[in-house]
């Protein structure tokens, strides 16, 4: 039985809560078994914001996430508290628009500026969630990029398919960019 | 597992609101509370379809006369609050017992005292969905721990209001409120639903309180024809408040007669790994999660250990503990308080076994691996 345990962390208002529930979603498009849990604080922005997403192919008794194997960090807060809850094998991935002190880590880090690349190629910050589930989706193949783009869809507003579709191609582009440079 | 769209990612709370639906439920008044305020937002959308009624009221006492007064007018009636809501439902809650009204009250239990931490879980409020309302009065309370027994769970408490005619009391705990898991619902023609009986008898001779052969009485809606009188008084079977001692106590013993004759299929417990476990862990909703993976991991390592899950916190199961004990198993007991079922254990083992507490109050779910490392400290002290 294989578990997979991913932790999402910034500030409130970054939309990681929702994009932890789509990525759950997403597993169980994929045919998985999933559980999505969060906290946060009482405010409605600014405040520290984590959502925990666990997948597996058997039951999940425990519903939260102790050592994680992936971590996306989006704030330096959330990158300070939670890098060493990180498995020593695991991958940490931080918005390099928040996080400027990247912690050492003797799994796989991956600096990336993803609210950069909401903002340049969707001309809206809003969406950098979906391009963090992009790039982090494409990273480390958790869920197939199809049921992620169903489960995106899904979730958001109508009107907003569009932008959210090109977010999500935004974040894949910019993990296939990462691993392509790895492959050289 | 099949890949179908049937299987969904659901919350505890949305959960809950989609059992109410299922049960029929037709009317919401509530005043919204992290961590239950889902359950509201949902209600509020779902009802007016299905030509329901949902009021967000002035505060959670008017919410709690209001769900009294839909319910007596026929509705399937609910509210949903944390703590500090309800500790104020607690008087109208002791007024539906008195007055035979059936209604569902949902705690999502948040940390306290008082406003506590908000948006944190606990386990504080087993003691007051017992103790909550003054006077002597049954209780019936459910504790599911995951998001499809939310689900039938809700539905049962309909159920058990409307056949009884009593408030019934559906404990979550931020935990299973607030997390959401993949879960496949029935189709509403598989879920099984109760609803209250009516009067045969035509009004001219009609006794609102003349229990039927359940002890429960038969009951009417206004506007159905019948007149009839509601109070909190105690009262005899006209309805009427007769001030007589006698009286109130062949009603009060009534109103427990009437959910302690159930009580052998009503208190139930999850028994899971039991039957030749020499360390028993007891614990309920999402506690009972970690309890679970700590039993799994303990047998693993060759550790008899097994899980009793008290589904109703009340009635307590006492018979399925009580057996527990009697094979003289040491009992963990693990909850986000600082003891409240533990003292339902010790008082039904009377003294049987050793009764090892775990309370944590920090605000996070009790893990797997601090049951895991008292079930071995128990252990070593077994083997």
């Amino acid at each position: 039985m294989t578990t997979i345990e991913v932790r999402l962390s910034g500030f409130g208002g970054q939309g990681l809560i929702t994009a932890g529930i789509i990525l759950a979603e997403a597993a169980i498009l994929d045919g998985k078994n999933a559980v999505q849990s969060q906290s946060y604080g009482p405010e409605a922005r600014g405040g520290a914001s984590k959502a925990e997403v666990i997948i597996s192919d058997g039951d999940i008794d425990y519903p939260k996430v102790g050592e994680a194997d992936v971590f996306l960090a989006m704030s330096q807060a959330a990158c300070d508290k939670y890098a060493k809850a990180l498995r020593p094998s695991g991958i940490l991935i931080v918005d390099t628009d928040h996080v400027k002190n990247v912690p050492a880590f003797s799994g796989k880090t991956y600096s990336v500026p993803i609210t950069q690349i909401a903002v340049r190629e969707t001309g809206r910050e809003i969406v950098a969630n979906i391009v963090a589930l992009g790039v982090l989706v494409g990273l480390t193949g958790l869920v197939s990029r199809e049921a992620l783009e169903t489960a995106v869809l899904d979730r958001v507003p109508p009107k907003t398919k569009d932008l959210n579709k090109q977010a999500l191609a935004a974040g894949f582009a910019a993990a296939e960019e990462i691993l392509g440079k790895e492959g050289e | 597992m099949a890949n179908d769209r049937r299987a969904q990612l659901l919350s505890g709370n949305e959960a809950c609101v989609r059992g109410a639906l299922a049960a029929g439920v037709r009317f919401f008044a509530g005043y919204p509370i992290t961590p239950s305020t889902e359950i509201a937002e949902g209600l509020a959308a779902a009802l007016p379809k299905v030509g329901g009624t949902f009021i967000q009221m002035e505060d959670e006492i008017a919410s709690m006369g209001a769900v009294i007064g839909a319910s007596v007018a026929g509705a399937k009636a609910m509210t949903a609050t944390s703590g500090p809501g309800f500790s104020l439902k607690q008087e109208n809650i002791g007024f539906a017992a008195m007055a035979e009204v059936p209604c569902v009250i949902v705690d999502v239990q948040r940390y306290g005292p008082s406003t506590g931490l908000p948006t944190s879980p606990a386990q504080g409020d087993i003691m007051q969905a017992r103790w909550g309302t003054h006077g002597d009065h049954p209780v019936i309370a459910l504790m599911p721990s995951s998001v499809r027994e939310t689900f039938d769970l809700t539905v049962e408490a309909f159920n058990l209001a409307e056949e009884l005619r009593t408030p019934v009391i559906l404990l979550l705990d931020e935990i299973v409120g607030h997390m959401r898991e993949r879960v496949e619902l029935p189709p509403d023609e598989e879920v099984h639903v109760v609803n209250r009986t009516k009067p045969v008898e035509g009004p001219e001779t009609f006794q609102p309180y003349k229990p039927g052969p359940n002890l429960v009485p038969p009951m009417p809606a206004f506007g159905d024809g019948y007149h009839f009188h509601v109070t909190g008084l105690a009262h005899d079977e006209s309805g009427f408040p007769t001030g007589r001692g006698q009286d109130a106590d062949r009603l009060v013993r009534r109103l427990h007669a009437k959910i302690e004759n159930r009580q052998p299929e009503l208190a139930r417990a999850e028994e899971w790994q039991l039957e030749d476990a020499q360390i028993v862990v007891v614990a309920a909703g999402s506690v009972a999660r970690s309890a679970r993976a700590a039993v799994r991991e303990a047998r693993e390592r060759g550790i008899k250990a097994g899980l009793l899950r008290p589904i109703t916190a009340w009635p307590f199961p006492e018979k399925a503990v009580r057996e527990a004990a009697r094979r003289a198993a040491p009992m963990i007991v693990a909850e986000l308080n600082l003891g409240q079922i533990v003292r339902e254990v010790e008082r039904v083992s009377c003294g049987e076994t050793k009764i090892v507490p775990l309370n944590r109050l920090d605000a996070e779910l009790i893990t797997p691996a601090e049951i895991l490392e008292r079930i071995q400290e128990v252990a070593a002290h077994v083997g």
